[in-house]
């Protein structure tokens, strides 16, 4: 499956290759351009040449860390590459490098800690990886400075019609993508599979500018609190209950004449939908937003459960009325749109 | 003028964010011994060409280093002629007792003064300073003060240049003039050499408030290339931070998002080859330096980043090493000399 | 003068809904422009022609006001939210918010026992309605609401929701009413989504590409009640900025504004705001750059339901950017 293999990739911010190269191989001859620029993005076209472009953005780097020191007895010292709760990574088996060693990222043992040490939070700059190295200089052999570590998760069917895995942010929404695109289109649909978006949308910054798109749709795999201990007011997302439309976040406040067409499309064809019910966290949508003169944007998103961490959960119903809203969307565009 | 002659001129001189003029006029008439052209740009960005000798069309390459400094800016004048002020980006605590310029109608020379330790009782020694707790005295009566000063007015901290031992030098705003003074010595090394890219020499402003400057001259230029030239941590007496680098083990080269990997990777051989060692620093995610707002301006601009080590940052006794300096410049001009046509095309990710 | 002013500032407009904002101003403005447009992002563009020896100059002053938006509807009929644009929790608290479709909440507060642990997340609306089908019927999630209090005239001095940045179109509708002949082409650029991130003032910026960028917008005071360390206040005149978070005005724009006042009699004053930024933050940035400055109009308590001006400032900004867009620009 696809999605599977997306995510077992290792692709971290500046770091997608793996990735990009499953893409590649995917949508190689089903698309009618296909090309990388300097931050490796992978643009694709679908559609004619003329008329008015939409672009379609998922991004293919995950939240993971970066290797950036090392101790005195061979461990290894790591930072952030995204934005991940130090909490979650506590005593996880992680893939350091492109050689994907095995590691852990160790805890004191519960006997020699105290109630009140229990306390507070690990901090992430307190922990290091252990690769069963012995000195620094052994470490050093095995492992470089700003190697990729990434969480080791397996991906799987979960549950009943749920799938669980690492990176569903954005993977999912890159599967989205590669289903919207083999399809046939009327109009311009760019597809962009971009970088670099969990330190700043960095790669749809510089594809927008490129492309200059009327419309855009940013295609997440986005934030749910529906866990144990959220009360109903605070889910955000439900997955199950199908994609989630944005209403505002950090980075844009989606096009009122394009989200309403979106929310009649979805209403007029009996397609579920939610609304993602926050306003925190960014995506691509902003920057293609404010690219040159601008344009007209929306999300649409994949909830998943459990994001940043070592594994997240989404559902597959989820994932086929998302690629079917879209869908409708851009066939609705075919005769032009009025932002 | 050599490297360090240059570093210490524009160390002294004052070019707090968005009034560079100064420090400007010194870099212009520096660049201007070495390039082809120089002008100044709308927002007052110094850029100097140094053409290569391939043929028109050929590739480019700008090298970044900012020459604004961290200083702070007059909002007030009390009614006992005392200015008051905003230091974004300084450590209140390095202020008390700190001497400044005051760039109003003329320079004037200021204090930072604080109430002596007599007169301190034993708790107040355990608050540290705040900005809303200081204030400039320029030693003149607020009627004379509001004739010469005006809110708005810029600050510099009164610092001279020392040479410390070691080839270790000392003084304000290294970060980033240290930067501009690696390309310059670039230029000096670049006078001796044959190189086929055009060269973007550029002393940046505006970096500090929000890396202003190199985002609108790379908008101007459009380089094949982006090298920016920052400080990094240098590590410290009593520190055991992971991050910083050496100071006098060569130059750190950033690998992270904001760097493409074949210029780092290019970057190395070139040091490598010539002897010239460096240090690696990890950068994963927003540099902080002229190299991210190159690097996503227009349709997207390969970038590198290097990082002299740095000592003290953002107060007025930076301490850097001559000798780091000296081979960052080197490390450029050699690395220059390799690019062509096909090295940056092999820069499109595949 | 004041008719004018409690038009722009009663209209609802918060940040991305600004449509209503917009046709109130395009009705004012209409008949001193030479041309008129909006764009994709729902900026309105006015452009006065100038003779054609001048300098092409972006004049912007922002429409939209803060708001909340609604993010989920409860089964009694309680509406949860959040900002947008800067919102003090103190400050909306027990306040009363109006919706595009006249629907009219207030803000009430969860239990709070210390005012320090009060934030956005324990706050509700309430729109009268006894159940969620009530409330269903009335609003949706993703609807957005403003503040709703009409504006007061105390004399010399005005006070109302969304001042910030009402009265900077203000004083621009005005000076397009009043200039006469001039050198330069003014594009007055009515500007959205400036309280989530300058975006409208970017993108218009990009597209009218000018020589000189001038923002009309609030800036605060520091002449209220031990206040925060700030040189400016109410009643001294036009408001010169110096420096904000989002950008280091360009030395000879402000010189150029300084001495344009000096030369007309006008009285100005300096300003330096610590945080916060304006439209000219993103028009500077633009290509490769655009001097630019901002014009600013003295306010008390930005970002209440009661923004104070003073008409003298008011009057004073107006003829500080009449006389710049009539003279010819040398920078």
């Amino acid at each position: 499956m696809l999605l599977g293999r997306l995510c077992e990739a290792v692709g971290l911010p500046g770091q997608e290759g793996e990735v990009r190269a499953i893409l590649r191989e995917e949508l190689g001859g089903r698309v009618d351009e296909m090309r990388s620029d300097t931050i490796g993005n992978l643009i694709v076209r679908k559609g004619p040449a003329g008329g008015p472009r939409v672009m379609l953005a998922a991004h293919m780097d995950e939240v993971g860390f970066l290797v950036s020191g090392f101790t005195k007895d061979g461990c290894l010292r790591f930072v952030k590459a995204g934005g991940t709760d130090d909490r979650v990574i506590l005593t996880k088996p992680v893939l350091v490098g492109p050689q994907r060693l095995p590691g852990v990222i160790g805890s004191r043992p519960y006997h020699l800690e105290t109630d009140k040490d229990r306390e507070g939070p690990v901090k992430g700059d307190k922990l290091c990886i252990d690769i069963g190295c012995t000195s620094k200089e052994e470490a050093e052999r095995k492992v470089k400075l700003g190697d990729p570590v990434v969480f080791d998760t397996c991906f799987a069917e979960f549950g009943e019609g749920y799938v669980k895995g690492r990176a569903l942010d954005d993977r999912i929404g890159c599967a989205v993508l590669a289903e919207v695109l083999k399809q046939d289109w009327s109009v311009p649909v760019w597809g962009v599979f971009t970088t670099q978006e969990e330190i700043g949308s960095r790669g749809a910054t510089i594809a927008a500018y490129s492309i200059q798109p009327e419309m855009g749709i940013a295609l997440e795999g986005t934030v749910s609190a529906d866990v144990a201990g959220v009360d109903n007011d605070g889910l955000v997302t439900e997955p199950g209950k199908g994609p989630a439309i944005g209403i505002m976040d950090s980075g844009s406040i989606p096009n009122r004449k394009m989200l309403a067409q979106v929310v009649g499309l979805a209403k007029q064809h009996g397609v579920p939908f939610q609304f993602r019910r926050t306003t925190s966290g960014g995506n691509d949508a902003g920057p293609i937003q404010r690219t040159q003169a601008g344009a007209a944007t929306v999300t649409i998103s994949v909830p998943c459960k459990n994001i940043h961490s070592p594994v997240a959960i989404a559902s597959m119903s989820d994932f086929d009325n998302c690629v079917k809203l879209v869908g409708l969307f851009l066939k609705s565009v075919e005769g032009g749109f009025r932002a | 003028m050599d490297s360090q002659g240059f570093l210490k001129a524009i160390v002294e001189e004052a070019g707090v964010s968005g009034y560079e003029g100064r420090v400007g006029e010194i870099v212009r008439q520096a660049f201007a011994g070495l390039c082809d052209e120089v002008r100044e740009d709308k927002l007052g960005n110094v850029i100097g060409l140094k053409k290569g000798a391939g043929s028109r069309g050929g590739p480019s390459v700008m090298l970044a280093g900012h020459m604004d400094e961290v200083g702070l800016m007059i909002t007030m004048i009390d009614k006992r002629g005392y200015l008051r002020f905003s230091a974004p980006g300084i450590d209140p605590r390095t202020l008390p007792s700190q001497e400044v310029v005051v760039h109003a109608v003329k320079d004037l020379p200021g204090i930072i003064c604080v109430k002596p330790p007599h007169l301190l009782k034993p708790e107040d020694r355990e608050k540290a300073y705040k900005v809303e707790d200081l204030g400039i005295d320029v030693g003149l009566q607020e009627a004379r003060v509001r004739e010469l000063v005006n809110v708005g007015d810029t600050v510099t901290l009164a610092r001279k240049f020392y040479n410390l031992q070691g080839g270790f030098v000392a003084g304000k705003a290294f970060d980033d003039r240290a930067g501009v003074a690696v390309i310059h010595e670039c230029l000096l090394q670049l006078a001796r050499m044959k190189h086929a890219a055009d060269v973007y020499a550029v002393a940046t402003v505006q970096e500090e408030v929000g890396l202003r400057g190199a985002a609108v001259a790379t908008y101007g230029i459009v380089p094949d290339i982006g090298i920016a030239i920052d400080v990094g941590f240098g590590t410290q007496p009593g520190s055991d931070d992971h991050r910083e680098i050496d100071l006098d083990k060569g130059p750190g080269l950033d690998i992270g998002g904001n760097i493409h990997p074949k210029i780092l990777e290019a970057l190395r051989k070139v040091a490598s080859e010539n002897g010239i060692a460096y240090q690696t620093v990890v950068t994963p995610g927003r540099s902080g330096t002229d190299a991210w707002s190159m690097q996503v301006t227009r349709a997207g601009i390969p970038t590198a980043l290097i990082s002299i080590p740095n000592r003290y940052m953002h107060t007025s006794v930076e301490v850097c090493s001559m000798n780091d300096i000296k081979k960052a410049g080197r490390l450029l001009a050699l690395f220059i000399q390799t690019v062509d046509r096909s090295f940056v095309e092999g820069l499109v990710c595949c | 003068m004041k008719d004018l002013i409690r038009k722009f500032v009663e209209a609802y407009g918060p940040s991305g809904y600004e449509d209503k904002t917009r046709a109130v101003i395009q009705d004012e403005v209409e008949k001193y422009a030479s041309g008129i447009s909006v764009d994709v992002l729902g900026n309105l563009i006015a452009l006065k022609k100038g003779d054609g020896t001048g300098k092409k100059i972006m004049i912007a002053g922002h429409m939209d006001e803060i708001g909340v938006i609604v993010l989920s509807i409860d089964d009694n009929g309680f509406l949860r939210f959040s900002n947008v644009g800067g919102l003090n929790p103190a400050v909306v608290l027990g306040q009363r918010v109006v919706f595009e479709n006249g629907t009219t909440g207030v803000i009430g507060s969860e239990r709070v026992d210390d005012l320090k642990d009060l934030k956005l997340e324990k706050l509700f609306i309430d729109i009268g309605a006894k159940n969620r089908q009530e409330a269903e019927a009335k609003v949706s999630v993703g609807d957005m609401a403003g503040f709703h209090l009409p504006m007061v005239d105390l004399g010399t001095r005005l006070v109302s929701k969304g001042m910030d940045d009402r009265i900077g179109c203000a004083v621009m509708a005005l000076a397009m009413q009043r200039m006469g002949r001039t050198p330069n082409d003014c594009y007055f650029v009515f500007t959205v989504q400036e309280e989530v991130g300058l975006r409208g003032a970017r993108t218009s910026a990009f597209a009218v590409s000018p020589d000189l960028g001038i923002a009309l917008d609030v800036t605060r005071t520091g002449d209220t009640p031990k206040s925060i360390t700030m040189a400016v206040g109410l009643g001294k005149g036009a408001a010169i900025k110096v420096k904000d978070a989002s950008i280091v005005v360009h030395p000879k724009v402000k010189n150029l504004m300084t001495e344009t006042a000096k030369k007309h009699g006008i009285p100005y004053q300096f300003e330096v705001l610590e945080a916060g930024g304006t439209d000219s933050g993103a028009i500077h940035m633009t290509k490769e750059g655009v001097p630019s400055g901002v014009i600013s109009i003295p306010t008390r308590y930005i970002h209440s339901q009661c923004e104070m001006v003073d008409l003298r400032d008011v009057e004073a900004c107006v003829n500080l950017l009449v006389k710049i867009l009539e003279g010819p620009v040398n920078l």
